[in-house]
């Protein structure tokens, strides 16, 4: 195939524009590659990014005041805590209970906002594991993985704390394992 | 000749190609859906959790409950084409076996194939014009020493003893 | 303390493969034959060092030392000792050191050879070799040491490291992880060797064009002296897909024995290459064409061995893998770049020495229909690369992750791989240099008329499915055409030297090795084909909950539940979970018991589902326990394919083991039947 471009007549090498096509094709492969290589090497969204807005759309029975579609720049001004689980996820079992009673001991501040975004799961099981672990903060589905996908997840669970500016303050990988712990990330971003 | 063969070739490659795009499955479903029914639609989705493995087959959690929401929507009487809408809209286009826009999918290997069609017949053309500057072009297609001197051997030998 | 033996004995070599660089280069333009003989032995070197590496890595494997961080990854205490043993590339860290192992092997074999002929090119094989080999043993030594150990910190830490740090305590785990259930079936178990043999030995040829590019001796000698290496390296490759695929076929509880998975492809790759080098190559040597095309061919096939390895273990493709944070990533990368874009500026730079000796005379003649071959592989190639690379290039520009699954690849490759088939039938008449759509159509009239009969009885008897018939049709003119080739031949000879016709069959083979193997080559792809054909357009399956006693039913047979067992073994920590079911044909007689199993594996928390398979050359049963209910003994999941035709597919790959032998068995001394042939050995010789 590359032969064609070297006929038996007296023309010498490779033509310019054939070497020019040749390494824009080359380079532009390696591109992509290096592109993608860079996207997988890359962890979680780090601390001090600011976060975009999204849209979580919530299950019945766990809106956020009445509304069946949450923004996040809607909690400008309070601290959004963003949990990704799901229900077929032995170790977010772990830290349920404990996510739902720092969720009742904030709640009353008015400060912080708990979202449990669920993570490629189906609606029915969700729906009994919310029950089973009596979770009342708002919940929904993380439809097409858009807000995993942006937040770049590793798994599940992780949690991800955003303070009242909307920038990413502290990053949880895996369960928490008290509610201790959850409470020494908030009480900072809260005396702030 | 030559011309009429890679137009046929290509014109074969294009025609497999759509013929392949069109032979979409209708579907049916019945009142309680069987397990083969589930797993004919869970065949043509992958789950996110376990990547490239077909749902049909994937043994973890997660993919058997989105089997039994496979079950459930055909129990209230989705069509597959249903199904699979609502598991692109909660879950995103990854979950179908294929991407979406078969027209980005299926251009460059088109492409590239007709490329290489071109740029082979052009290689030919050349290869082929007899060029006086060569000493090469002594050789022509009745001269015979070029061919491969085994076939010649055991042709020969087969016109003897005929 | 003998980790850190092993460890030191892994440096050393590295610093030899790095020596051996710069020892051929120094050699090479100070004219120091000495220097270029140094570094030849220092490659000699290498492969005593490795094996003494791996022999320590051995030791500690069977012998429990969970200090060590690979040890603990890949082994238990469970495990029987040859599967310690193969746990070596069961791992990141180890199957790097086998491929480099592997490596060392060959590039000291090649320079075990007599150089007499080629003085000029071996400094540079040397320095390819020692460049790849250090590639690989530097990734062991710097990023991914199999001897690093488990050291604890005072605040409880536990994290693997090569050097003692400073308020530490070394720490061994009482049990080690186990090995992937996985990766303990036999399949698994020799795959990997023969997928990374057929990938290292790849270099081998790489690196005497890369000579031959560097030094401008760019004449036919590199392919002369390598094709052998080639087929070799084919037949590892081959073979290591296919076992892939038994295993997967015996394993991975899907039905099938090849997924359209971006691992696979990757190991896909390099072989289309391959092949299309193969046939290529006869081209340059019969006519003294395509000298730029196989240059590229061996430049891709190297580095899509390379890509293979990094596709596999970068994570570039999955997010799951746990190494995606790995820094071998990038190296990877930066070393396919690097090789990549010095190939081809050496191979622009020496374009004008590469030029055709002959030119072409027939769009029929053999080697034309050679380049619709490689057109066609290389197109199979960019589907493949296409379907790879092309969720990533969604996820970079739209953001959006797609999954490229089984329909993309097999609608887009299968109209090549019919008309791959058709060449097959063709191309075998063809002579070289020239050949009219009259001296073929003589020669092909006969085979087709076969092959249009033999359609028809299937159309008539097996089935009416087109693409099916438009499938065994090719097969059959292939095999046709395959065995009147090698009737006329033989009949040939016999008339002419006076053996009986079986004599002739074998003296024909023996004589003309490269030739007749090739034809059993493609003898075996057509066995191969009506198996995949049987599978891909025929198999059904069902899956059904039954009682014992109740039964399943497909395609005329009844599969009868009989019972079901579940005990563990308490030593290799397994759970075995056993059914019996029954198999009859469609008139009731018995044909036979089945035990699909269910095995749980403790340490690793993995089940794995193991089919019972009833296997014939009609078609194969095969039955998997899907689920079971230890209380209720009603609800006992299985689910049942019937692949009709499945082992013609094993059956042609036994085949072509033999043909690709055949093609590649060593002749006795290659070079004195070359200088005996005088004159014409740049032509052509019996051997061939």
């Amino acid at each position: 195939m590359t032969e064609s471009t070297s006929p038996a007549t007296q023309r010498r090498g490779v033509p310019l524009w054939a070497q020019i096509i040749i390494w824009v094709f080359l380079v532009g492969l390696l591109a992509i590659v290096a592109l993608g290589l860079n996207r997988a090497q890359q962890g979680t969204v780090q601390p001090g990014h600011k976060i975009d807005n999204f849209t979580l759309p919530l299950f019945s029975g766990y809106e956020y005041e009445g509304k069946s579609e949450v923004h996040l720049d809607d909690f400008r001004g309070k601290i959004v805590v963003i949990n990704f689980w799901a229900s077929w996820c032995k170790p977010c079992e772990q830290e349920a209970a404990e996510l739902q009673e720092a969720w009742e001991q904030y709640e009353p501040t008015g400060e912080v906002v708990f979202l449990g975004v669920d993570y490629v799961d189906t609606e029915p099981e969700a729906r009994v594991y919310l029950k089973k672990f009596g979770i009342t903060y708002s919940n929904g589905p993380d439809l097409a993985t858009r807000i995993s996908q942006y937040f770049r997840i590793k798994g599940v669970p992780e949690t991800y704390f955003v303070d009242r500016e909307g920038v990413l303050q502290y990053v949880q990988v895996g369960p928490f394992s008290s509610i201790q712990q959850i409470k020494d990330i908030l009480d900072p971003m809260l005396a702030e | 000749m030559k011309k009429t063969l890679f137009t046929t070739l290509a014109v074969l490659f294009l025609a497999f190609v759509l013929a392949g795009l069109a032979a979409d499955s209708v579907s049916a479903q019945g009142p309680t859906p069987t397990d083969d029914e589930v797993n004919r639609i869970a065949k043509q989705l992958y789950c996110p959790v376990c990547e490239s493995t077909p749902l049909d087959v994937c043994p973890t959690e997660a993919c058997r409950q989105w089997r039994d929401l496979i079950r459930q929507m055909l129990s209230e009487g989705k069509s597959e084409a249903e199904i699979k809408q609502y598991f692109v809209e909660q879950y995103g286009v990854r979950v179908l076996n294929e991407p979406p826009n078969r027209f980005v999918s299926y251009v460059v290997p088109v492409v590239a194939f007709l490329v290489g069609v071109f740029v082979l017949f052009r290689g030919f053309q050349m290869w082929m014009k007899p060029s006086i500057t060569e000493a090469g072009a002594a050789e022509s297609e009745a001269d015979p020493i070029h061919q491969d001197e085994y076939i010649q051997k055991m042709e020969e030998e087969l016109k003897k003893r005929k | 303390m003998i980790a850190d033996f092993g460890y030191g004995v892994l440096l050393v070599t590295f610093l030899v493969t790095v020596y051996s660089v710069f020892a051929a280069i120094y050699g090479e333009f100070k004219k120091k034959p000495a220097m270029v003989e140094s570094a030849r032995r220092a490659m000699l070197l290498t492969w005593p060092l490795l094996t003494l590496t791996a022999g320590i890595l051995i030791y500690l494997l069977i012998n429990n030392h969970f200090e060590v961080q690979f040890v603990y990854e890949v082994t238990s205490r469970s495990m029987p000792t040859y599967l310690k043993v193969t746990a070596w590339w069961g791992g990141q860290a180890g199957s790097l050191l086998f491929w480099s192992w592997l490596m060392s092997a060959f590039a000291s074999l090649v320079t075990l050879r007599k150089w007499d002929r080629d003085r000029e090119f071996l400094p540079w094989v040397i320095v390819v070799a020692s460049v790849t080999m250090a590639f690989f043993i530097g990734m062991n030594v710097f990023f991914e040491n199999p001897f690093a150990k488990l050291y604890q910190s005072f605040d409880g830490q536990i994290a693997p490291h090569t050097f003692q740090p400073a308020n530490s305590i070394l720490f061994t785990p009482r049990d080690g992880q186990g090995l992937n259930p996985l990766l303990r079936h036999p399949g698994m178990v020799i795959h990997p060797p023969m997928l990374y043999l057929g990938f290292v030995s790849f270099v081998i040829p790489y690196a005497f064009a890369l000579a031959a590019l560097i030094t401008g001796r760019t004449d036919d000698r590199w392919i002369r002296l390598t094709r052998r290496w080639a087929l070799w390296a084919w037949l590892f490759l081959s073979a290591g897909l296919v076992l892939g695929g038994r295993w997967a076929y015996d394993v991975l509880g899907w039905g099938g024995y090849w997924g359209w998975d971006p691992v696979e492809i990757a190991a896909f790759m390099p072989w289309l290459t391959g092949t299309a080098f193969l046939h290529s190559v006869m081209i340059q040597e019969k006519r003294g064409m395509l000298k730029h095309w196989n240059m590229l061919l061996v430049i891709l096939t190297y580095d899509l061995v390379i890509f293979g390895t990094f596709l596999t273990r970068s994570g570039v493709l999955s997010s799951v893998h746990a190494f995606a944070q790995s820094a071998i990533g990038p190296l990877f990368f930066a070393f396919i770049g690097l090789t990549l874009i010095t190939s081809v500026a050496l191979l622009i730079y020496r374009w004008d020495s590469l030029k055709s000796e002959t030119k072409m005379t027939s769009m029929l003649s053999r080697e034309a229909l050679f380049l619709l071959n490689n057109l066609l592989f290389m197109s199979i190639l960019v589907v493949c690369f296409w379907g790879v690379i092309y969720p990533l290039i969604s996820e970079l520009f739209t953001g959006q992750k797609v999954t490229v699954g089984p329909p993309f690849y097999e609608r887009a490759t299968s109209p090549l791989f019919a008309t791959l088939m058709l060449l097959m039938g063709i191309a075998p008449l063809s002579a070289w240099g020239h050949s009219t759509v009259k001296t073929l159509g003589r020669a092909i009239w006969k085979p087709t008329v076969g092959a249009v009969i033999i359609t028809a009885v299937l159309y008539a008897t097996y089935t009416q499915n087109i693409i099916a018939l438009i499938g065994f049709f090719l097969v059959a003119l292939v095999i046709l055409v395959t065995l009147y080739e090698y009737w006329r031949g033989a009949y040939a000879r016999q008339r002419s030297q006076d053996e009986n016709i079986l004599a002739s069959f074998w003296n024909l083979t023996g004589r003309n090795r490269r030739r007749y193997g090739g034809y059993i080559i493609h003898l075996s792809m057509m066995l191969m084909a009506i198996g995949i054909l049987g599978i891909e357009i025929f198999q059904v399956e069902t899956q059904g909950t039954i009682a014992v006693g109740d039964s399943l039913q497909l395609s005329g047979y009844t599969i009868k539940y009989k019972e079901v067992a579940s005990w563990d073994d308490r030593p290799s920590g397994v759970n075995y979970t056993r059914a019996v079911v029954e198999v009859y044909d469609k008139d009731g007689k018995y044909l036979g018991n089945l035990n699909p199993r269910k095995d749980y594996y403790y340490d690793s928390q993995q089940p794995m589902t193991i089919p019972g398979q009833l296997a014939s050359l009609k078609d194969e049963v095969y039955v998997l326990l899907i689920d079971w209910e230890p209380i209720s003994p009603v609800g006992t999941t299985f689910k049942v394919f019937v692949n009709p035709l499945v082992n013609w597919l094993w059956l042609g790959s036994l085949l072509f083991l033999v043909g690709v032998i055949i093609a590649a068995w060593p002749d006795k001394d290659p070079e004195r039947v070359a200088v005996r042939a005088g004159k014409r050995a740049h032509q052509t010789s019996a051997a061939d």
